[in-house]
């Protein structure tokens, strides 16, 4: 039992970051309205960065109640460099700061898209979409624009 | 340092300094962007070229950015894979433009040309940058390049367009952050972002499950990209109501960078011990393929709008790719199939999809049973179109003869003989439904009407800058597969398995 | 001895092909572009023959491929020749008959028509010059495409209902030639053509051994070997030259041809023996002749009894080279130019009726031998020498046929005898009514027009050509040496079975 809390504190970003990317995946797969896929897809993106950078925390020393680590900031101060500290590792920081760019264009594509689609269709959710692209094949007409 | 270790980055670095040049040029004259464009991506070809000569004579480049050694910089590493493909989509892509010249005309509205062309650049600097890269995390980066354009770049067509557009940023993203999260898992592991370091750490790892884990995430993420069965399910949509320019160069070079991905991972970072041993996944990933195969060209056989059948067709090809790197911890002649199938394809379905997009817009046909008459109204694109198809068909000595038969001979070689059924199998679907169309360009006629196609064509008659890419593809299809039956590509085969460490020579 | 000329014959209609594509404004010129390049090809393969005929063969490799010991080249023997002079000398006379029939009847697609022709002989000399099974499968595969728009020539629904039919039995079989062709060079390491079989072959289990001959003779589906055959009689909707030709020349003869070549130079006579696979052949052969035969007497349609009738002469070359005797082999190698020149006189003549008349039935045709005496007597001299008559040069193949299954010694070689004796004798009995009702009766009831002073001789283009065949079927049983013919059979035979 010891070892099981122990395992599961040890390890809490792992479960934490796990949890809300299922619930974040299950919102994309599941919503039909185009808007809450969209913050599905873009909270499954901020697990995955916050997973990443909890990874970087690899420090000792600090805090050794409950086997909790944490490392410091990884800034040089002058006591931790006497005593010894160990740094976080920037390294997941960093690369998480690109990532987050990157989901946060991925965003505005995605926003322009349904900008688009609204104006196109009147309506964001998926299922009257698709009723409606069915209604205009059936009558064999074109979208207002369509190039297909 | 010799100028052309620059080269794989002066391409990456160009391209995506061009890219914003174009934006800022395309204020100034609407036409500017696409001639920059062509200009810029003609030098890359030759630098490239460049590239591959030097990684064939003397060896694989490393490139540090910055000067920072890996693995704590960041590392662009080209040996003959990497080279090989970098030749093909830089090709690929010029072709693209080109035929990109008469078609956005009429699928685009003029004052999104220059944004168009700017989109067109970055998604080609970020192919190119995966390519050239030996950093997962940068991959990851270039990956998104590529993709977001993508999505964009799709979008525009508007209309039916924007809804498979919204499916392929919701999956496309899924797909790419499961990567993310892969490499997360064995970074986690091994510390290192590094592919050759990498590989040099993971084996003492192999049986953490954080590392299998980051293997399954990996992969996932890759096929979604990829479009790999079952995972394609985005990819009928968009390469159907895409603009026609898009849809060839996606299907052409766009899923081949992804699926390089996939191949860098089995082979560079995993190594095949790994899938053998620890994983088991060689014979699971043949069969997946076979299964990829014939799903694909069944589908393709059910449709009657010519590029959703085109699209199922690009599913199955892919297939065939898998199917050659399944094989390969079994015998050699699986990559080589695989090496070569991503030419083949890569010619065959651009020129595919470029006579398609010629047909729509010259005629306005989309479905397979109006296209009578059409090899008198536009004799060009249907012999090319032909040409292609007999290609994709694997009718000798066209290039998609040449992929089935080392696929076919690895199979042998490997004694999994159900694959050469599938094989041959795969070849008469591909017959069938690749017959249809041409039996109804050329040879259907209406009763009453004894020659056919006597009707005027509808639009006015295509320009030269989008016949030509389309013959040339055509003309690479029948040339590329006389070299293929040749020992031309020998010296470059050999460099790429034993790069990819296949360890054998053939 | 290494040559170009097998390069060359093949490149005369490539480049035909390429020049008559811009010229199709200009029909002499186009038409043209076919004669020259056919009489060139004709005398390009000829060339050849007296070399061939003392024991050499002419070599000439184009690429070597990555695999070890495949490459695509030419090596060009004895029996490879025979159907190669057969091939391209028949393509003179076919084209010279084509530009005849097409203009007289004013045929639409007449630059597809001569385009894909091009191709199609490109294909069968080809396979009768290749050197191994790779080369010998690109070319097989070039016929079988290139002849679709010869097939579906009319387009009509019927005719592209056909030419879907010819690629539903021919495409399966290019697969299962593919298969049979891999597993050939999986098992022995090479594909070339050996007279005697491919000595490594011999190391395989019976059982794949087996499997391979079935893959093979599914492979040659061309053949028309029963059951597979009905996409030929279906194929007989195109017009009169592409049936001539490429149906009883190029694309069945091709087919026979691979077979041969798979008995004699691929498994070989020993193992086909040791296996007994050659008697499931000759079973098969059998079968086929008695029931094409049969099926023949009961159509009306001429060029479909035509059809049955090259069916069954096609396995008398089958069983010829089944029964492993020097005389039948020998028989079923003479059979090849011998049946060509005779087939084809008897469909020149069906279509040259067509152009007279526009009559394709036979119960139409009486008294057709009176208006058309040319070609009805044309026709006479291709039947008897269909049922193996002299003066006709079917006699000799026959001959030799009926000699090599007395030859093979068991009961059943006089089984074999008796069925190429009936088969024979079924000949008589569907091509003699023909000539019968053509020169003896009364026509039936007014023929189309007024008068029946109306209907006389084709024109001169289309009547030449069958008279210059029928001559030479002729000359073959004065002169079997015709064009070096049968040297080179007992060359090949020599080949096969070391030392006449």
């Amino acid at each position: 039992m010891e070892w099981l809390i122990q395992h599961v504190l040890e390890k809490y970003n792992f479960w934490v970051a796990m949890l809300i990317i299922i619930i974040s995946l299950t919102a994309v797969i599941v919503k039909e309205n185009l808007l809450k896929k969209l913050i599905g897809l873009s909270i499954f993106q901020t697990a995955m960065f916050l997973w990443y950078v909890s990874l970087g925390d690899v420090g000792r020393d600090i805090l050794t109640t409950w086997g909790l680590k944490t490392g410091t900031p990884s800034i040089l101060w002058e006591e931790a460099a006497e005593k010894g500290y160990i740094y976080a590792n920037p390294l997941p920081n960093v690369l998480m700061l690109t990532g987050i760019v990157v989901s946060a264009a991925t965003t505005a594509v995605a926003l322009a898209i349904v900008i688009r689609i609204y104006q196109k269709y009147g309506t964001i959710e998926e299922d009257e979409i698709i009723e409606k692209e069915m209604e205009f094949e059936r009558e064999g007409g074109e979208l207002k624009n369509a190039s297909s | 340092m010799l100028l052309v270790e620059h080269f794989p980055v002066l391409i990456v670095g160009l391209a995506m300094f061009c890219a914003y040049t174009m934006l800022l040029a395309g204020y100034l004259n609407r036409k500017l962007p696409f001639f920059i464009s062509l200009a810029m991506n003609c030098v890359f070809f030759i630098m490239s070229l460049f590239v591959l000569d030097h990684v064939l004579n003397v060896g694989p480049i490393r490139y540090w950015q910055g000067g920072w050694r890996p693995p704590w910089g960041i590392e662009y590493v080209i040996d003959a894979m990497n080279a090989y493909l970098l030749v093909i989509v830089i090709s690929i892509v010029i072709l693209g433009l080109i035929y990109s010249r008469g078609n956005v005309k009429s699928e685009i509205e003029e004052r999104k040309h220059p944004t168009f062309y700017t989109l067109v650049q970055l998604m080609a600097a970020g192919l190119y940058g995966i390519t050239v890269t030996g950093d997962l995390f940068n991959m990851f980066i270039w990956l998104e390049i590529a993709s977001l354009t993508a999505y964009a770049l799709i979008a525009v067509a508007g209309g039916r367009a924007l809804r498979p557009a919204y499916n392929y940023v919701i999956m496309g993203s899924v797909g790419a952050v499961l990567y993310l999260f892969g490499v997360g898992w064995i970074y986690s592991v091994t510390g290192t972002l590094n592919m050759a370091d990498m590989r040099l750490l993971l084996p003492l790892v192999y049986d953490n499950r954080a590392v299998q884990m980051g293997f399954a995430m990996i992969v996932v993420g890759v096929m979604i990209k990829a479009y790999i069965f079952p995972l394609h399910l985005w990819q009928p949509d968009v390469y159907t109501y895409a603009p026609s320019t898009i849809s060839s160069m996606m299907a052409s070079v766009h899923v081949k960078v992804m699926f390089y991905m996939l191949m860098r991972m089995f082979y560079s970072v995993f190594t095949l011990d790994f899938i053998r041993h620890y994983i088991g996944l060689d014979l699971l990933t043949c069969w997946v393929a076979a299964i990829a195969i014939l799903a694909g060209s069944i589908w393709a056989i059910k449709q009657r709008n010519l590029r959703r059948m085109l699209a199922y067709s690009s599913v199955s090809q892919m297939g065939y790719i898998l199917l050659g790197v399944g094989l390969s911890p079994f015998s050699p002649w699986g990559l080589v199939g695989a090496v070569a199938h991503i030419l083949n394809h890569a010619i065959g379905k651009g020129c595919l999809f470029m006579c398609a997009g010629a047909i729509r817009q010259q005629e306005g046909l989309k479905d397979i049973r109006d296209f009578e008459g059409i090899g008198k109204k536009m004799p060009y694109v249907s012999a090319a179109f032909t040409i292609a198809a007999l290609s994709m068909i694997g009718i000798p000595p066209t290039a998609g003869f040449a992929s089935k038969l080392f696929l076919i001979l690895a199979s042998l070689d490997a004694a999994q003989y159900p694959f050469v059924v599938i094989l041959l199998l795969s070849g008469l679907l591909n017959l069938v439904y690749f017959w249809r169309v041409i039996d109804q360009i050329y040879f259907v006629r209406h009763e009453g009407t004894k020659n056919a196609g006597e009707a005027e064509g509808r639009g006015k008659p295509l320009p030269l800058s989008m016949v030509a890419p389309t013959l040339i593809l055509a003309a690479l299809c029948v040339i590329v597969g006389i070299i293929w039956l040749t020992d031309i590509p020998l010296p470059l085969l050999d460099r790429i398995l034993s790069d990819l460490r296949m360890g054998v020579t053939i | 001895m290494e040559l170009m000329t097998p390069l060359f014959a093949i490149l005369c209609p490539a480049i035909a092909a390429a020049l008559i594509l811009p010229s199709r404004n200009h029909p002499n010129i186009r038409e043209g572009w076919t004669i020259a390049a056919s009489v060139t090809m004709f005398l390009l393969v000829l060339s050849m023959a007296p070399v061939i005929v003392k024991g050499d063969t002419i070599r000439y490799v184009l690429f070597q491929s990555m695999f070890e010991d495949i490459y695509i080249g030419f090596k060009v023997d004895a029996f490879g020749e025979i159907f190669a002079i057969t091939a391209s000398s028949l393509w003179v006379l076919v084209s010279i008959y084509s530009i005849g029939y097409m203009r007289t009847l004013n045929e639409h697609a007449q630059t597809r028509y001569f385009f894909s022709f091009c191709f199609a002989i490109l294909g069968a000399v080809g396979v009768a010059l290749s050197a191994n099974l790779v080369t010998l499968f690109i070319f097989f595969e070039i016929i079988t495409i290139s002849t679709y728009p010869l097939v579906i020539h009319e387009q009509t629904p019927e005719a592209l209902r056909a030419g879907h039919k010819y690629l539903a039995y021919l495409m399966p079989a290019g697969a299962f030639l593919l298969f049979g062709i891999m597993t050939t060079y999986y098992l022995a390491g090479t594909t070339d053509f050996a007279p005697g079989g491919i000595k490594s072959l011999a190391n395989a289990s019976p059982v794949i051994i087996t499997v391979l001959f079935f893959a093979f003779l599914l492979g040659f589906m061309k053949a028309a070997w029963m059951p597979f055959h009905s996409w030929l009689p279906t194929a007989m909707i195109a017009p009169s030259p592409v049936s001539a030709l490429l149906h009883a020349v190029a694309v069945v003869k091709a087919g026979v041809f691979g077979i041969v070549r798979i008995v004699g130079y691929v498994i070989g006579m020993d193992l086909m023996h040791e296996l007994g696979l050659w008697l499931i052949l000759a079973g098969i052969a059998g079968f086929t002749m008695i029931t094409a035969n049969l099926f023949a007497i009961s159509q009306d349609n001429l060029k479909r009894r035509l059809a049955y009738s090259t069916i069954s002469q096609l396995s008398y070359i089958i069983l010829g080279a089944a029964l492993l005797t020097k005389d039948s082999m020998q028989g079923a190698m003479l059979h090849i130019p011998f049946h060509g020149y005779m087939k084809i006189t008897l469909f020149l003549c069906a279509g040259a009726i067509l152009v007279a008349t526009g009559k394709t039935r036979i119960s139409e045709m009486a008294g057709i031998g009176k208006r058309m005496p040319v070609t009805m007597l044309a026709f006479s001299i291709g039947a008897i020498g269909m049922a193996g008559i002299p003066p006709v040069c079917g006699f000799i193949s026959k001959l030799y046929l009926c000699l090599g299954a007395w030859a093979v010694g068991s009961p059943y070689g006089i089984i074999f005898l008796a069925v190429i004796l009936i088969s024979s004798l079924l000949d008589v009995v569907y091509f003699f009514p023909i000539i019968l009702t053509a020169f003896f009766s009364k026509p039936m009831g007014e023929i189309s027009g007024s008068g029946e002073d109306k209907v006389k001789e084709a024109p001169l283009l289309v009547v030449v050509p069958l008279t210059i065949t029928a001559i030479f079927s002729l000359i073959f049983f004065v002169h079997p040496n015709t064009f070096y013919i049968f040297d080179l059979a007992k060359m090949a035979i020599s080949d096969l079975f070391g030392g006449v």
